[in-house]
C-alpha cells in the first residue's frame, strides 16, 4: 500500500510539534512564554502546510477512511487561523489569572489535532477518535483554572455530559455498523438502499451526539454554565474552534453516507434548528453575564447554520461554511472587547459593567456597536450576509416556514443585542477601564471589526473561495 | 459622461463622515466638523440640482444607470434614477443641510458622532431612492435603522430608550418578511434587477403573497394604521434634527417603495389589495386626525398629523390613476418640507422654554412676531391651503380618488377638514390668546440662523404651491409609463386566465 505521506504532512507535523513542545516545556524551566510563541509559530506553519495542499483534488487515503478535499482544507485553515488569534489575544488574560502555563497551548494544539482528524474523517471510527481527542483536551481546558470553583465545576459538568453524548454517539455508530456492515462513509452510502429502522435510530443517536457538541437545543444545557465557569480565554476557544469542526462533520456525515435518507433526518435537523433559533433568542434576553449571553447567542447562531444543513443542498452547505466563517470572526471580535474590560488586573464580564462605556472608550464602544449590530444581522454588516446566504439556500428549497421562523427570531435576538448597545451608549458612565492592551489584542480587534464593516464592499472575497468548494 | 454621478451622490456623505471620524479636535465647542458636514451636504445638494438639470424629462427610462458586478452571477450594484426617484433625492439632499444647520444648539454632547450619523443616514437614504436592485435596496433600507436608532437613543428625550427600541424592532419586524420575499423573487425569476423584473413580470399566483410581504415592511415604515404607534414615540423623543429627517425623508422611503416595487412589480397583487389599502388609509386619515386634535404635546400632534398625511399618500398611490400617483408624490415632497418645518418650529420654542406642552404657551404673536409669520405659513401648508404646495398634492389625490371610488374620496375629504381643525387649533393656542405663562415673555424672537433655516423651507412651499410645473413635469412621463405598464400587465393576466 503506497500512501503519499505528504497528504497528511500537516497532521504529522502537528503531532511531532506537540511532542517536542511538551519535551521543551518539561525540561526547560519557566518556558511558558517560549511555548506560547512556538505554538503560534506551529499553527502558522500548519496553516501554510494545509494551504500547500489546496491544489489537491479530492483524495481518499488509508482504505478510504481519511479524506483530503477542499472542504477539509478550508475548514482546517480556518481552525488553525482562529486558534492563532485565540492564543495571541488570551496571553494577557492568562497571565493575570496566573494560569499562564505550558499545558495551555499544548492542550489547545492537541484538541486542534483532534479537530483536524474529525474534519478529514471519512469513517466512523476515525471520526470518533478525532472527536475524543479534541474532547479530552477540552475537558482539561474547561477546568484549567483549578483553584476556581466555577471552573472546576464547569470542567466536571462538561466532562460528564460530554461523555454521555459520546456514549450515545458511539452507540449510534455501532447501530449503523450493524445495519450496513461498514464504518466507511462511502460504503454506508452504498448500503442505504433500503432503510431499516435501526439505521434511522443510529442516525438519530449520532445527531444527538453532534448536536451536543455544537450545543444545539435540546442538548444545550451545558453551554451556559461551561461558558460562564471556564476562564474567558477557554470560553473563547469553546465558542469558536470546536464548532468549526463539528459543523464540518455535520455536513460530511449527513451529505456523504446518508444523503439518500434525507427524508429521515431532515425533520430532525429542522426541529433542532428552529428550537435553537427560538430558544437562543428568547433565553438570552434575561441574561446578566456577558459570557452566558454569548452562550445563548451561539446557541441561536448554531440554529441558523443547522437551517442551512436542513436544506440538504450544496448551496446550503456553502452557506453554512460562509456562516461559520463570519460567525467566528464576529465572536473573535466580541471576545477581544471582553478582554479589554480590565481594570487593575481584574476582568469584568457583566453586562452592567459596560454601562456608559462610550464616554470613556469611544473606539472600543464603536467596535462593540459594529460587532453587536453585525451579530444581530443588520445590513450592511457582515453578519447580515451570513444570514442572507443561509436564507437564500433555505428559500431555494421552498422551506418558507423555516425561513420565516428564523427571520422572526432574528428580530427577537436583535432585542438583546440592542439592549447591550443601549447600556453602552445610553446609560450613565462608570469608572474608566485600562486603556493599554497588548498589540495582538488590538490588532485582532481592529482587523476583525474592519472585516465586519467592509465585507459588503467586496462580498466575493469569501464567496469566491467557497463557491469553488465542491461539497460532496 | 463617464462620471458616476449617482455613486458620488450616494457616497459623498460617507466620505464626509469618515473625514469627520478621523479629524480630532480638542475643543468640543468650537470644532469645525459642523462646517465640514455643512459643506459636504450643501455640495451634495448642488450636485443633485445639477443632476436634475441634466435629467431628461422626456423619457421614462432609468437614467445615469451604473452597473457594477458585486456578487458575480448573482447581484449587481445597480443604481439609476427616473422621474419618480429624482425628486426624493433632491428632497433628501435639501433637508439634510437644514438638519446640520439646526444642530446648532440642540445637540449638546457628542456633536461629532451626531454629524457622522446624519451623514451616514444621508448616504443610506439616497441609496434607497437610487437602487435598482432589490438586494441593494434592502441593504440601504435596513441600514438606515442603525444611525436612526442611535440618533433617537443617544440624543433623545426622557423616554428615548423605549422609543428607540420600539422604532428599531417595529421596522425590523416588518422588513424581514420583505427579505423573504426578495429571496423568493430571486428563485422565481433568477434576478433581483428591478428593470429586468419589470420586463419579465412575476408569476401571478405568487403576487398576492409577495405583495403582502413587501406591504408589511412599507406599512410599518409609512406608517399606516394600526402599526403607526412607533412614530409618535419616536418623534417625541428624537432630537429636532432626528424628527426632521424621520418625518421628511424616512417616511417617504415607504411611499417610494409602494410606487416602485408594490405597484411596479406586483400589479395583480396591488389590484387585489386596493380595498385593504383604502380602508387602512381612511382609518389613518380620520382616526389619527381625531387623535391629533386631542394631543397636548406639540411634537406628538405633528407626528399624528404625519400619519394622517401619509394616509393621503397611500390612498393616492393605490387609486392607481395618473392624478392620484402624481398627487401622492407631490404630497410626499410637500409633506417633507412642511413637516420638517413644523418640527423645526417646535424645536425653536422648545430650545427657549424646554417644554413641548401646548398649554405652556400662548400669545407668542406679540413676543415673537417673526416666528408667528413663518409658523403661519407652515400651518397653512399643512392644512393645504390653495397657494401652498400641500394643496396641489391633496387636490390631485382627491381627484384621483373621486375617479376610482366616490365614497372613499368623500370620507378622505372629511379628513382635510379635520386636518385644518387640529393645525389651526394648535396655532391658535400657541400663537394667539393671552399670555398665560410669564416665562413666555422672556423668549427671544428668531435669530439669523433660524430665519435662514425656516425661510429656506417656506420659500419652496409657496413657490411650488403657485408653480407646481417643474415637479409635475419631472414625474409625469415616468408615472404615465408606470400606469401603462400596470394596466397592460393586468389585461395580459386577464387574457391569460381566460
Amino acid at each position: 500500500m503506497n500512501i503519499d505521506l505528504n497528504l497528511i504532512l500537516p497532521e504529522i507535523f502537528l503531532s511531532l510539534s506537540i511532542m517536542s513542545l511538551l519535551m521543551i516545556g518539561v525540561f526547560k524551566k519557566k518556558s511558558s512564554n517560549l511555548i506560547f510563541n512556538l505554538s503560534i509559530l506551529t499553527l502558522f506553519i500548519l496553516a501554510a502546510l494545509i494551504l500547500n495542499l489546496s491544489s489537491v483534488n479530492k483524495i481518499l487515503i488509508f482504505n478510504n477512511s481519511y479524506v483530503i478535499d477542499d472542504v477539509a482544507n478550508f475548514m482546517k485553515i480556518l481552525t488553525a487561523i482562529t486558534a492563532i488569534f485565540v492564543l495571541s489575544i488570551s496571553t494577557d488574560f492568562l497571565k493575570s489569572l496566573k494560569i499562564y502555563q505550558i499545558e495551555y497551548p499544548i492542550l489547545i494544539l492537541c484538541s486542534i489535532l483532534g479537530m483536524m482528524v474529525m474534519i478529514s474523517s471519512n469513517d466512523l471510527i476515525v471520526f470518533y477518535i478525532g472527536l475524543e481527542l479534541q474532547s479530552l483536551a477540552l475537558y482539561v481546558l474547561a477546568a484549567f483554572n483549578r483553584d476556581n470553583v466555577l471552573s472546576s465545576e464547569s470542567g466536571l459538568k462538561y466532562f460528564v455530559l460530554s461523555a454521555l453524548s459520546s456514549g450515545l454517539l458511539l452507540y449510534g455508530c455501532s447501530l449503523i455498523y450493524g445495519f450496513t456492515g461498514s464504518t466507511n462513509f462511502n460504503e454506508i452510502a452504498n448500503n442505504t438502499n433500503q432503510v431499516p429502522y435501526g439505521l434511522t435510530f443510529g442516525i438519530v443517536f449520532i445527531l444527538v451526539g453532534l448536536a451536543f457538541k455544537i450545543s444545539a437545543v435540546p442538548f444545550h444545557m451545558w453551554a451556559p454554565d461551561v461558558y460562564q465557569g471556564s476562564p474567558t480565554s477557554v470560553t473563547l476557544f469553546f465558542a469558536l474552534v470546536p464548532k468549526i469542526a463539528a459543523i464540518c462533520v455535520f455536513i460530511r456525515f449527513l451529505y456523504v453516507p446518508f444523503v439518500n435518507m434525507i427524508e429521515q433526518w431532515q425533520m430532525i435537523i429542522i426541529f433542532i434548528s428552529i428550537a435553537s433559533m427560538i430558544f437562543g433568542a428568547v433565553a438570552a434576553i434575561g441574561q446578566k453575564n456577558l459570557k452566558r449571553l454569548i452562550a445563548y447567542s451561539s446557541i441561536g447562531h448554531m440554529g441558523y447554520s443547522l437551517a442551512g444543513i436542513a436544506t440538504g443542498s450544496s448551496e446550503g452547505a456553502q452557506s453554512i461554511i460562509i456562516y461559520i466563517t463570519i460567525y467566528v470572526i464576529m465572536n473573535l471580535a466580541l471576545f477581544c472587547c471582553l478582554f479589554m474590560l480590565k481594570r487593575n488586573n481584574e476582568y469584568f464580564e457583566n453586562i452592567e459593567d459596560l454601562s456608559g462605556l462610550s464616554k470613556n472608550h469611544p473606539i472600543l464602544s464603536l467596535s462593540l456597536l459594529i460587532i453587536l449590530f453585525s451579530l444581530a444581522g443588520i445590513p450592511p454588516l457582515a453578519g447580515f450576509f451570513a444570514k442572507f446566504y443561509i436564507f437564500m439556500a433555505v428559500i431555494e428549497q421552498s422551506m418558507f416556514f423555516l425561513a420565516i421562523i428564523g427571520l422572526l427570531s432574528t428580530v427577537v435576538a436583535a432585542f438583546y443585542y440592542l439592549r447591550i448597545i443601549k447600556i453602552i451608549y445610553f446609560d450613565p458612565s462608570k469608572e474608566k477601564y485600562d486603556s493599554s492592551h497588548s498589540l495582538g489584542l488590538r490588532i485582532s480587534l481592529i482587523v476583525s471589526t474592519i472585516f465586519l464593516v467592509f465585507y459588503f464592499t467586496y462580498p466575493n472575497s469569501l464567496l469566491g473561495i467557497i463557491s469553488k468548494i465542491n461539497i460532496i | 459622461m463617464n462620471i458616476p454621478i449617482l455613486s458620488s451622490l450616494i457616497f459623498l456623505p460617507t466620505i464626509g463622515a469618515i473625514f469627520i471620524f478621523f479629524s480630532r479636535s480638542k475643543n468640543e465647542k468650537y470644532n469645525s466638523s459642523k462646517y465640514v458636514a455643512l459643506f459636504i451636504t450643501i455640495a451634495n445638494f448642488f450636485l443633485s440640482i445639477y443632476l436634475w438639470l441634466i435629467f431628461d424629462q422626456s423619457t421614462s427610462d432609468f437614467q445615469f444607470v451604473e452597473t457594477r458586478e458585486w456578487i458575480p452571477g448573482f447581484i449587481n450594484y445597480k443604481v439609476g434614477v427616473d422621474g419618480i426617484s429624482i425628486l426624493f433625492i433632491i428632497l433628501t439632499t435639501f433637508i439634510t443641510p437644514i438638519c446640520v444647520l439646526s444642530v446648532n444648539k440642540t445637540i449638546k454632547s457628542r456633536l461629532k458622532d451626531f454629524l457622522i450619523s446624519i451623514l451616514l443616514l444621508e448616504t443610506l437614504m439616497i441609496g434607497v431612492f437610487c437602487s435598482l436592485d432589490l438586494v441593494i435596496f434592502y441593504l440601504f433600507f435596513e441600514g438606515g435603522l442603525i444611525p436612526m436608532f442611535l440618533i433617537i437613543g443617544i440624543w433623545g428625550g426622557e423616554r428615548r430608550v423605549y422609543s428607540a427600541f420600539k422604532f428599531f424592532l417595529f421596522t425590523l419586524l416588518g422588513s424581514v418578511l420583505m427579505l423573504v420575499a426578495i429571496i423568493s423573487i430571486y428563485w422565481l425569476t433568477g434576478t433581483t434587477d428591478v428593470e429586468k423584473l419589470y420586463e419579465i413580470g412575476i408569476d401571478a399566483k405568487y403576487q398576492n403573497l409577495l405583495w403582502l410581504a413587501f406591504f408589511s415592511s412599507f406599512a410599518v415604515k409609512t406608517p399606516m394604521w394600526p402599526v403607526h404607534t412607533w412614530l409618535p414615540d419616536a418623534h417625541v423623543e428624537a432630537p429636532t434634527a432626528g424628527s426632521v429627517i424621520l418625518a421628511a425623508i424616512l417616511l417617504k422611503m415607504a411611499g417610494y417603495g409602494f410606487i416602485r416595487f408594490s405597484i411596479g412589480l406586483f400589479p395583480i397583487g396591488s389590484e387585489y389589495f386596493v380595498p385593504l389599502v383604502f380602508i387602512l388609509s381612511l382609518i389613518a386619515i380620520i382616526y389619527t386626525s381625531l387623535v391629533a386634535l386631542m394631543q397636548e404635546d406639540m411634537k406628538k400632534l405633528i407626528a399624528y398629523s404625519s400619519v394622517a398625511h401619509m394616509g393621503f399618500v397611500t390612498l393616492g398611490i393605490f387609486t392607481l390613476t395618473q392624478q392620484g400617483l402624481e398627487g401622492s408624490i407631490f404630497q410626499m415632497v410637500s409633506h417633507g418640507l412642511v413637516s420638517a418645518a413644523l418640527f423645526l418650529c417646535v424645536g425653536v420654542v422648545y430650545e427657549r422654554m424646554h417644554t413641548r406642552l401646548i398649554k405652556d404657551y400662548g400669545g407668542l404673536v406679540s413676543i415673537m412676531p417673526k416666528y408667528a409669520i413663518v409658523f403661519m405659513i407652515f400651518a397653512l401648508g399643512s392644512l393645504s391651503l390653495p397657494g401652498t404646495s400641500g394643496f396641489i398634492g391633496e387636490f390631485l389625490i382627491l381627484m384621483g380618488a373621486f375617479k376610482k371610488n366616490f365614497l372613499v374620496a368623500t370620507v378622505a375629504s372629511v379628513g382635510v377638514i379635520l386636518g385644518a381643525a387640529y393645525i389651526l387649533w394648535l396655532y391658535k393656542r400657541v400663537i394667539f390668546g393671552k399670555i398665560k405663562n410669564q416665562e413666555v415673555t422672556k423668549m427671544l424672537d428668531l435669530n439669523k440662523y433660524e430665519i435662514l433655516i425656516l425661510w429656506s423651507l417656506a420659500v419652496p412651499i409657496i413657490f411650488f404651491g403657485f408653480y407646481p410645473e417643474p415637479l409635475i413635469n419631472t414625474i409625469e412621463v415616468s408615472i404615465n409609463n408606470l400606469i401603462d405598464m400596470y394596466n397592460s400587465n393586468l389585461s395580459n393576466n386577464i387574457v391569460m386566465s381566460k
